[in-house]
């Protein structure tokens, strides 16, 4: 299994401030891969870095061979998303004041408008996500937070994307909500997508997951199957401090 | 010693103290080094400048706050004693009710601007003091009753300050001692202890919190500091200091108008001295005022001739007629503002701070 | 898409509140004029000073709204934009005496698009030099566009000479239509007609293109139109440069609207642009179109009732909404 996307030795500083210490990562072509651990870990600031929203003091990041960050790349998030990588982050970017409809515009890099976009791809949206054509000319800011996610996520699938980096998308959903998106995510899985998530939410990662790799510190300290660690409870609760039975 | 006096806040550098010491002697001796009233003049105008700004360089050095509306204070101290001695006709009684009644105002408007646009964001607070400071610009020149309008106020000052007052028949070692001598010392006195307060307010613990919170307000809030009352309270000094500048202004012109101490024009000139002396240091007013002032004062001379040199020369007479002396300005304004951030002191600074 | 809108839960209401302000504002204080011809006169003398002010604040918003950047010396072209319509004016005496309304006109469009193109060029270098360079520092960008703003006024005052120059209006533009009492000038329906194809222009743009849906968003959350693919720096410089270009066609129609241009017109509209963007919401055009109104009115009106008021109406109207809601009419909920 080729990798789509890998990190080496990556660095990352804010401020003052020293998050990644050195963040080695594969993210295999086709296949979706979780990205777990503790608060605080830097999931969040590793999707941030692969976007280019922060930049990579150290080491390097490389997208289908090509470099897209690390020390001396200059590479800018618009063209970081450009070469076919798609950013859901976990405040979901919603645009509160245009409509589903204009956001989804917006995602749609190559429609100029609506009538543009693959009426088929709309129309796969729309199963998954019935809400969106509930509230097609809605303000999106008016929308509860689990169909305010459903959109994110729905931007991010308006067209084909070669990586989908998703954070927390389970994070404060409902539990029907939840299995709504674990649903969705798997439609989003036969469609042969790349995905790196991070969740905290072991079972939706257990349920999703094909790849695993675990954070703490600024640093990857597991790495290897899903099904490898959900079987194992010693090694979940020495990662992740929990147990299956714990966490639903 | 002279640590308790400067506050601990030394210059830390060995040419920015020798600059700063001959400075200060130059304006300390002017009336004896530097006769004629051309050169009085122009030192007493650093001097209040330099007051002026370094009360300025609280607010926005130290706090990080931009106001517009620091000329307006000004020009309250500087009508309060013009309007007083007006009406009241000359004499130590009208300063004394022109001073607190200025400082009074000063510090209703400032509380209140404080109060109302510092819960807002920065931005907002700077377009809005530049609002309320032409809207009291137009205020000053429609109250003709009182201001004199567009013409400004001529008044006396009290008697032992008038130049007609002799106080020796000779002149001694140069200076002739009267009554501008004394209001020369008055102004150097007062300023110098002025600024010395200053100092000793950014260098205590109230001084460090401001500075904390204009590093970083968010994480000055967290830690407990109600960000709005500091602001506050630094809006209130910075105006109450400008006041006083204002008031030793006209006390030394005799006079005082919307251009004297009003007008935009001096805003700027004040941001100017701050950016170019160095903003958070209190020792960059005196710095850049001193600059500023030679080169407004004597530079334009020079302007004079080399335009008269290319006179005829369509573009570039106009270019270094005397009268665009404010386009250099605004040319050496952006020059410092992007490559000299830390002005003059700033620099003086860290070059010494170079290994070997 | 057809079935969407179908069943689909029409749009969320119109916040028509503070747009209805305007209305309102007008109706109140016409008891106070007295005459209703005087009203009509004043009331267009408002909406064309306002939709002036609208043209020249709209660039502004936007730019603050979409980049964060706060343009101090936006003034420049306003003044830049006058005194070149006295330059191209001057050289068209032949079209401005003529008494036919077609040449006139032709004449002030003309001089309407060279000051705009020059104040585009302009707002180019103005953004490459100056801004650029302080790009996430408000307060360099204060004090540097400042600097820019006293710049280009003395350059003007180098060009063009530091006094007052006269733009009179042409032959067919003088005067007034007169409906009974009332004395509409007919310059002002001029402005009020420009202004409401500016603003028509804008609002299909912002609304009706993708280009306009990208402003839009990006004044909300830049970072993540951004992270959509799309490179916000350039949009921002077209916007920029588009800001800049109206402010010059403010100007020009500023410079007729007054009937003489003075080299410090850039920094005395300023404050009042500042106010206006300030009542109506940073980043909002609406906001800023009732605003501009708002003052525009206000202005008229106080200056005929109470004229040594007329300046802090405007601050005692930005004050009042602020305390009525602190983000402006419009606010633009962003990151």
């Amino acid at each position: 299994m080729s990798s789509l996307l890998t990190l080496q030795g990556v660095h990352t500083h804010i401020g003052a401030y020293h998050i990644l210490h050195g963040v080695n990562l594969e993210v295999p072509a086709g296949e979706l891969t979780m990205l777990l651990g503790r608060n605080g870990a830097g999931k969040t600031t590793t999707l941030r870095t692969i976007m280019g929203l922060w930049p990579a003091s150290k080491g390097r990041i490389s997208f289908d061979g090509k470099a897209i960050g690390g020390a001396g790349v200059k590479a800018s998030t618009p063209d970081i998303a450009c070469s076919g990588i798609a950013y859901v982050p976990e405040s979901m970017g919603i645009f509160a004041d245009l409509t589903v409809r204009e956001n989804l515009l917006l995602a749609a890099r190559g429609a100029r408008s609506i009538e543009q976009i693959d009426t088929k791809r709309l129309d796969w949206l729309f199963t998954m996500f019935p809400a969106l054509k509930k509230f097609w000319l809605y303000p999106a800011g008016k929308l509860n937070g689990g169909q305010k996610q459903m959109l994110a996520i729905a931007r991010a699938m308006v067209e084909p994307r070669r990586l989908l980096l998703i954070d927390e998308p389970s994070k404060g959903l409902a539990p029907a909500m939840v299995r709504n998106m674990i649903a969705a995510l798997r439609e989003l899985k036969s469609t042969q997508t790349t995905v790196l998530l991070v969740e905290q939410n072991f079972m939706v990662a257990r349920e999703l997951g094909d790849g695993v790799a675990v954070m703490d510190n600024g640093r990857v300290v597991h790495a290897g199957r899903m099904a490898g660690l959900a079987q194992d409870d010693e090694m979940q609760q020495r990662l992740l401090g929990l147990s299956l039975a714990s966490h639903q | 010693m002279l640590n308790r006096i400067l506050s601990h806040d030394l210059p830390r550098n060995r040419w920015l103290a020798l600059l700063l010491i001959l400075m200060l002697l130059g304006l300390a001796l002017t009336p004896f080094l530097f006769p004629g009233t051309k050169a009085l003049n122009v030192a007493a105008k650093i001097i209040v400048f330099t007051l002026l700004v370094a009360s300025y360089d609280l607010l926005l050095g130290y706090t990080g706050i931009v106001s517009f509306a620091h000329t307006m204070f000004f020009g309250i101290g500087a009508y309060g004693v013009a309007i007083a001695s007006t009406r009241m006709g000359p004499g130590w009684g009208a300063v004394a009710l022109g001073v607190g009644g200025a400082l009074l105002l000063s510090l209703l408007l400032s509380l209140v601007i404080g109060l109302f646009s510092l819960r807002v964001k920065a931005i907002f607070f700077a377009m809005i003091t530049l609002a309320v400071a032409s809207a009291f610009l137009t205020l000053a020149s429609q109250l003709s009753d009182w201001t004199g309008g567009e013409d400004g106020l001529n008044f006396k000052v009290p008697e032992a300050l008038q130049p007609g007052t002799q106080y020796l028949e000779d002149p001694l070692l140069g200076a002739s001692i009267d009554g501008r001598f004394v209001s020369y010392y008055l102004l150097f006195v007062v300023s110098l202890l002025l600024v010395l307060a200053l100092l000793r307010i950014v260098n205590s613990p109230f001084g460090r919190v401001l500075q904390a919170i204009r590093e970083n307000d968010f994480r000055a809030e967290a830690i407990g500091y109600r960000t709005v009352i500091y602001r506050t309270l630094s809006n209130v000094l910075a105006a109450l200091f400008a006041c006083l500048a204002g008031a030793l202004l006209a006390i030394w012109l005799r006079y005082n108008g919307p251009d004297t101490s009003l007008s935009f024009e001096i805003m700027l000139d004040i941001l100017l001295i701050v950016v170019i002396g160095g903003m958070g240091t209190m020792y960059g007013a005196l710095i850049g005022s001193v600059l500023f002032m030679l080169a407004q004062s004597y530079l334009q001379d020079l302007m004079r001739l080399g335009a008269s040199a290319v006179e005829g020369v369509p573009l570039l007479s106009q270019l270094i007629s005397p009268e665009r002396w404010l386009l250099w300005l605004g040319v050496l304004f952006v020059l410092a503002v992007y490559h000299f951030p830390s002005g003059v002191v700033g620099r003086l600074r860290t070059s010494g701070r170079r290994p070997g | 898409m057809n079935q969407a809108t179908e069943i689909a839960i029409p749009k969320a209401g119109f916040d028509w509140l503070p747009l209805a302000l305007v209305p309102l504002l007008a109706l109140a204080l016409l008891p106070f004029v007295g005459s209703p011809s005087t009203w009509l006169t004043l009331t267009v003398a408002g909406l064309a000073m306002g939709l002036i002010i609208f043209v020249i604040a709209s660039g502004l918003t936007l730019v603050f709204g979409l980049m964060d950047v706060l343009n101090f010396g936006h003034g420049v072209f306003i003044a830049l934009g006058a005194f070149v319509a006295t330059s191209v004016l001057g050289g068209m005496s032949a079209w401005i005496g003529a008494p036919s309304l077609l040449l006139n006109l032709g004449a002030i469009f003309v001089a309407m698009l060279v000051a705009m193109s020059v104040a585009a060029a302009v707002g180019l270098a103005f953004e490459r030099v100056l801004v650029r360079p302080v790009y996430g520092q408000h307060l360099k960008q204060i004090l540097i566009t400042m600097g820019g703003m006293i710049i280009g006024e003395e350059l003007i005052k180098v060009i063009w000479g530091p006094q007052q120059i006269a733009l009179p209006l042409p032959e067919t533009l003088r005067g007034a239509f007169l409906w009974g009492d009332a004395a509409v000038e007919k310059y002002r329906v001029l402005a009020v007609a420009i202004g409401l194809v500016v603003l028509g222009v804008m609002l299909y743009t912002l609304n009706r293109t993708k280009i306009g849906l990208l402003v839009r968003a990006g004044v909300q959350d830049r970072e993540m139109v951004e992270s959509l693919g799309y490179r916000i720096r350039r949009l921002f410089i077209g916007v920029f440069v588009t800001g800049s270009a109206l402010a010059g066609l403010g100007g020009v129609m500023w410079g007729l609207y007054q009937q003489n241009v003075t080299p410090q017109m850039g920094a005395q509209v300023n404050v009042l642009i500042f106010i206006v963007i300030i009542i109506g919401g940073l980043g909002s055009t609406l906001g800023c179109f009732v605003g501009a109104l708002l003052v525009g009115l206000l202005a008229n009106y106080t200056g005929f009732l109470v004229p040594k008021l007329a300046l802090f109406s405007n601050i005692a109207l930005m004050v009042a909404v602020l305390l009525w809601r602190p983000q402006g009419l419009y606010p633009v909920t962003s990151r």
